[in-house]
């Protein structure tokens, strides 16, 4: 098999790209998943100030910033010595995760998603898009801007602005949330409840629906990991790792975030400039794992609020109790978790405490801390070592989506075994690989959005190495 | 006399270098504080934009361009355009944000895109390369004034504007 080079396009366009290698017999051999990843960015927060970290860190993606927001106040309220934080700013935090959470998953299950589920996989690529669903589905499109428009609102009210918000700070946050934020989330916060339970309803019963079509496309067994409370239950903010196998093993259980490297390592491969973590005790071969909806629906023993713990509980009994390992279920279990997110905003906007006005604590200084979160697509990892002159002189960051990265792989290459025909990529090779990548909603924003991108490539090779042939797909370049 | 109310959305990625572009430009028009413009800064254009472009009369559109003319591009989308973003890329194009406006909004004002010419984005940092600041001055020095009087037009000579 040939080693391919990654042109250097790739590390500048925010777009995917698949290799398909096929072997003698023109079989596919192994399916590569090449994704922009953040390059430099150590360098370039090397030297600054530890308080900056919150905000300058938003710069790595215009997609999940108040993830990368929260992940490295954690690891800077250590770094303080105020990681037991006040109610007022726990809770204030929590519920600008939450409002993240909400407005992610809404956005990729109404933007990037139904059209997929409601059209099928083979659709008609001009009808297979948002606008698509816009013409049948009015009312959904509708939704789903509101949705996430709503989501957006709790993040500025909470991280003070939408866009490289400031509201959490080492050992706290800088504002509470006013009865007047207070009562303009809570004046919509019912219909939220209703349309995401709406939402969930769909994306179950579309998997039910087509639950023989899920078992045949990328599916595959695999390790899972995330964070759980103290209690096993799911928590999105803070908890311990736990990590489960194939038939729903606990691996290990209530790691302390701060000992991470215990327990995952990253193996680096020449076609990649995305690592491939896999957990230690098992080696790379055997240790790649999932993060993410499906995974944390797998791995938690409970969910604190009660309509998405009934739609746990429907989940799990699909797959008689064990982890479900079905790609294209990450999609009902995104939706569990939008109703959970905007179950918990409800719960907040009712604690008084948000109104609290001891916003920030500390406590002895450390040189080093880790912070760990559970962003939309999955587990974030931040981890920073600080000098006595308070400047960052290390930092290592695992996102969500380079966890997924082996399973992206597996669920690219589970799919072009099955729908590639023939040395040529067709439209509906490319389509069943889009619909395989986008299950996992991987964040492929970390570069840059200027105009006249293309967003997926796909490319075909022979047992030698020769380029069969390349079909993009996307926005054409303007 | 009824104000026409006119949207600047610059999008993009200030931290990496010249993808700042459109913020850039957007943070100098919302310094101007003329009337009747209203600004939004973000890192990408969103579906929930969509909702403040149906409230405006004209909406201008400005990011970084990896490619095309220097100083930069300007043209009008055309009322029909249509362009779904698609895969995972998570934003929606110029023409798929005014088109949602339009059909579920209530709302499809005339819509002007400013493509800034862009030369370096291949790494983290603040800062402009020289061509890039240049090409936003440029940008600025043409807008500025057309927002000023409420008239964005089509320059009659092509897309170009040097």
């Amino acid at each position: 098999m040939t080693r391919l080079v990654i042109e250097p396009v790739t590390r500048v366009e925010g777009h995917g790209k698949v290799s398909i290698l096929l072997d003698e017999r023109n079989r596919v051999q192994q399916a590569r998943l090449h994704i922009v990843e953040f390059r430099g960015f150590e360098r370039f927060i090397q030297g600054r100030p530890f308080w900056e970290m919150p905000v300058v860190v938003q710069r790595l993606c215009g997609i999940c910033p108040v993830s990368h927001h929260l992940a490295a106040a954690k690891a800077m309220d250590r770094i303080v010595g105020g990681e037991r934080l006040t109610p007022t700013a726990e809770k204030m935090r929590r519920l600008m995760h939450y409002g993240q959470m909400f407005q992610s998953h809404s956005l990729h299950f109404f933007h990037l998603a139904s059209p997929d589920l409601l059209f099928g996989f083979g659709a008609d690529v001009g009808k297979r898009n948002v606008l698509g669903v816009a013409a049948l589905h009015p009312e959904l499109v509708r939704q789903g801007i509101l949705m996430r428009k709503y989501g957006q609102e709790v993040i500025q009210a909470t991280a003070g602005r939408k866009i490289h918000g400031t509201g959490a700070i080492p050992g706290g946050v800088n504002k509470n949330l006013s009865i007047a934020e207070r009562d303009e989330l809570l004046a919509d916060v019912e219909q939220m409840v209703t349309w995401a339970q709406s939402a969930l309803q769909l994306a179950k019963d579309y998997t039910l629906t087509n639950l023989e079509l899920a078992q045949g496309f990328g599916d595959f067994d695999s390790n899972y990991l995330g964070l759980v409370r103290a209690d096993g239950a799911l928590d999105l903010y803070d908890g311990g790792i736990r990590a489960k196998d194939k038939a729903g093993v606990v691996l290990f259980d209530h790691l302390d975030n701060q000992r991470y490297r215990d327990v995952i390592a990253e193996e680096v491969r020449s076609w990649s400039y995305m690592k491939f973590p896999f957990l230690k005790a098992l080696g790379p071969a055997n240790g790649w794992y999932r993060v993410g909806p499906l995974a944390r629906l797998n791995i938690c023993s409970s969910i604190d609020t009660p309509l998405a713990e009934a739609a746990r509980a429907e989940f799990v009994r699909i797959s008689g109790g064990k982890p479900n390992n079905l790609t294209l279920a990450y999609h009902w279990a995104r939706m569990i978790e939008t109703v959970h997110a905007i179950e918990k905003v409800r719960l907040l906007l009712h604690d008084a405490d948000l109104q609290g006005t001891d916003l920030v604590t500390s406590g002895e200084r450390r040189e080093e801390a880790v912070g760990i979160i559970e962003a939309p697509r999955g587990t974030l990892i931040h981890h920073y070592k600080v000098d006595r002159d308070d400047r960052v002189t290390m930092c290592n960051l695992i996102v969500s989506t380079t966890n997924n990265n082996e399973a992206m792989n597996r669920a690219v290459t589970s799919v072009a075994r099955k729908y590639l025909s023939g040395v040529e990529i067709t439209e509906g090779l490319l389509n069943h690989v889009e619909v395989a990548i986008r299950a996992y909603d991987p964040c492929l924003s970390c570069a840059t959005h200027a105009l006249g991108q293309m967003p997926l490539q796909i490319e075909l090779f022979d047992a030698a190495g020769r380029l069969l042939h390349r079909m993009a797909k996307g926005m054409a370049a303007r | 006399m009824t104000t026409t109310r006119i949207l600047v959305i610059g999008f993009g990625n200030p931290g990496r270098l010249d993808d700042g572009l459109g913020p850039r430009l957007a943070e100098a028009v919302a310094a101007a504080a003329l009337p009747g413009v209203s600004v939004i800064v973000d890192y990408s254009l969103q579906v929930e934009h969509a909702a403040a472009v149906a409230e405006h009369d004209l909406v201008v559109l400005a990011d970084a361009a990896v490619a095309g003319a220097a100083p930069f591009t300007w043209h009008e989308l055309p009322p029909d355009a249509v362009d779904a973003a698609a895969f995972s890329t998570h934003v929606v194009s110029p023409a798929g944000l005014m088109a949602l406006a339009g059909e579920h909004l209530g709302a499809r004002p005339r819509a002007f895109v400013l493509a800034m010419r862009g030369y370096e984005f291949d790494e983290f940092g603040e800062r402009l390369s020289p061509g890039a600041a240049d090409n936003l001055a440029a940008a600025l020095a043409f807008l500025l004034p057309a927002l000023a009087a409420g008239r964005l037009a089509e320059p009659a000579d092509g897309v170009v504007r040097t």
